[in-house]
């Protein structure tokens, strides 16, 4: 009961975090380069639930951004950089979980991992392959924005993640 | 074997003795670091066999149904939360504009005066092309019809494609290979339509090659895209004939495709930047600014068979 409950958030706020990426966020956008709400949701599952949960959430936000209408390059590349993203994250969980610090610079190295693969496997493709300084451009752009990003809804996120207390106790 | 100890130190009396394996605590990572390597495993491969997949299937890849489902679903979601955040738009618009407003004046400006001169050239094109397009092509439509549709959703630069989602579908009588503009000019193409939504490549995007013709001297070449779409986004030109020169400042307009599929005629792209050769290459390329704004993109008009029957109004040029 538990279980499929905390499932059924987690697939709320993924689909949450993809349609905001593309839907509301280009308000904001620098140079068409938006915060990573995907990626963010990606880093919390597997800080907070671990490894296992973090790369299954990967794989399913990376693949609904493949899919999810505006999308038209090669499905998968991004569920294969979420996927990386969320091993390295569920590596340095032990770490990251309890110092603040930690986190965000596990979002930053993450944002870095994923679009580099991303743009790298765009490369490998000649999938909307673009020049590398453009590449490098954007690579960090969009890990500043997620930096920037991060503190405010990282800290939601995770909250809104884990296991309720109350819920904890009642157990 | 260290690290366990300095964590069984630092956390043992915030979190007491849970047996190892027990979901939720940092002590079971050990025993579960095998199976967890498994997932992960599971996890990447799943994601390259996707990957091949698409790759491998082209133009009639399995994924496609999939993605149209998507699409089906996530679709109205995208238009109903872009309705939500357009006044947020607007209000960002609003302090943003203050800034800016001055200098766009001057611009505007003279790009009124340039723009006018222009337009004022174009009945006169148009007539010539309208008449001549009538002995050659009696078959070939010259009216156009639009339906009007709004864009809700933008691709992430992070994607590095340069791709939009609109409001209608094919529901409204838009299909896949329709021809998308605004007030200003071309914006690109639908490459596929759900029943409400439909995603539109634009013109800068890397993969996007339009037929342009230059205004001066009616000589034809390449448009293709940069994929940027910030202020700079710009489109390379390459003409078909080496001898021919672009001139700066030159309008290009759309070359057309056979029944205006993907591309109508005549529909302005942009003016030429700037001309430059390399020693390597014998053809002129031409750097072109486009008229539409990719980054402001709101209201856009598809190009539609005039007997479109759908659930939105269709526009013609003779007053519905």
């Amino acid at each position: 009961m538990s279980g499929l409950y905390r499932t059924l958030v987690l697939a709320l706020v993924v689909v949450l975090a993809v349609v905001a990426q593309v839907a509301v966020l280009p308000v904001v956008a620098v140079n068409g380069v938006v915060p990573n709400l995907a990626l963010l949701v990606v880093v919390a599952a597997a800080l907070v639930r671990g490894p296992e949960v973090g790369v299954a959430v990967g794989f399913a936000a990376g693949l609904l951004l493949d899919l999810a209408p505006p999308a038209e390059h090669v499905a998968g590349r991004w569920a294969l950089a979420f996927v990386l993203a969320a091993i390295l994250a569920g590596r340095v969980r032990d770490d990251a979980r309890d110092s603040p610090l930690a986190a965000l610079a596990t979002v930053g190295a993450c944002s870095f991992v994923a679009t580099s693969v991303f743009a790298l496997s765009g490369q490998v493709l000649g999938d909307h392959a673009v020049p590398v300084g453009q590449m490098i451009g954007v690579v960090f752009l969009a890990l500043l924005w997620d930096v920037v990003v991060a503190p405010l809804v990282l800290p939601v996120l995770m909250r809104l993640l884990t296991r309720s207390p109350a819920r904890e106790l009642a157990v | 074997m260290a690290r366990q100890r300095l964590r069984g130190g630092r956390r043992t009396a915030a979190r007491p003795s849970l047996p190892d394996g027990e979901r939720g605590t940092g002590f079971g990572r050990r025993q579960r670091s095998g199976s967890s390597r498994v997932v992960a495993g599971l996890m990447v491969a799943a994601s390259v066999a996707v990957i091949t997949v698409d790759a491998a299937g082209g133009e009639a890849s399995p994924v496609d149904p999939v993605r149209h489902a998507v699409g089906t679903v996530v679709g109205p979601v995208e238009t109903g939360s872009a309705t939500a955040a357009r006044p947020l738009r607007e209000a960002l618009a609003y302090f943003s504009s203050n800034r800016s407003l001055r200098e766009e004046v001057a611009t505007l400006s003279a790009q009124n005066s340039r723009l006018r001169t222009q337009a004022e050239q174009v009945p006169l094109d148009r007539n010539r092309l309208a008449e001549l397009d009538g002995l050659t092509r009696t078959a070939n439509r010259t009216g156009r019809a639009l339906v009007a549709a709004r864009v809700v959703g933008m691709g992430p630069m992070q994607s590095f494609s340069r791709t939009v989602t609109i409001d209608a579908g094919t529901s409204s009588g838009v299909g896949r290979d329709m021809t998308v503009l605004n007030n200003d000019g071309l914006v690109g193409r639908v490459i596929s339509a759900t029943a409400s939504t439909a995603t539109v490549l634009l013109v800068v995007d890397t993969e996007s090659v339009v037929g342009g013709r230059l205004g001066s001297n009616l000589e034809i070449g390449f448009l293709r895209g940069r994929g940027v779409t910030a202020d700079r986004g710009r489109l390379d030109l390459d003409l078909v004939d080496n001898a021919a020169s672009p001139a700066q400042g030159d309008t290009v307009v759309t070359w057309g495709s056979q029944n205006g599929r993907p591309y109508v005629a005549g529909i302005p792209i942009g003016t030429v930047e700037s001309v430059y050769s390399t020693p390597r290459e014998l053809a002129k390329r031409a750097v072109i600014d486009p008229y539409v704004d990719f980054t402001s993109l709101d209201v856009v008009g598809v190009v539609v068979d005039e007997d479109t029957d759908g659930d939105r109004i269709v526009v013609n040029g003779r007053g519905q």
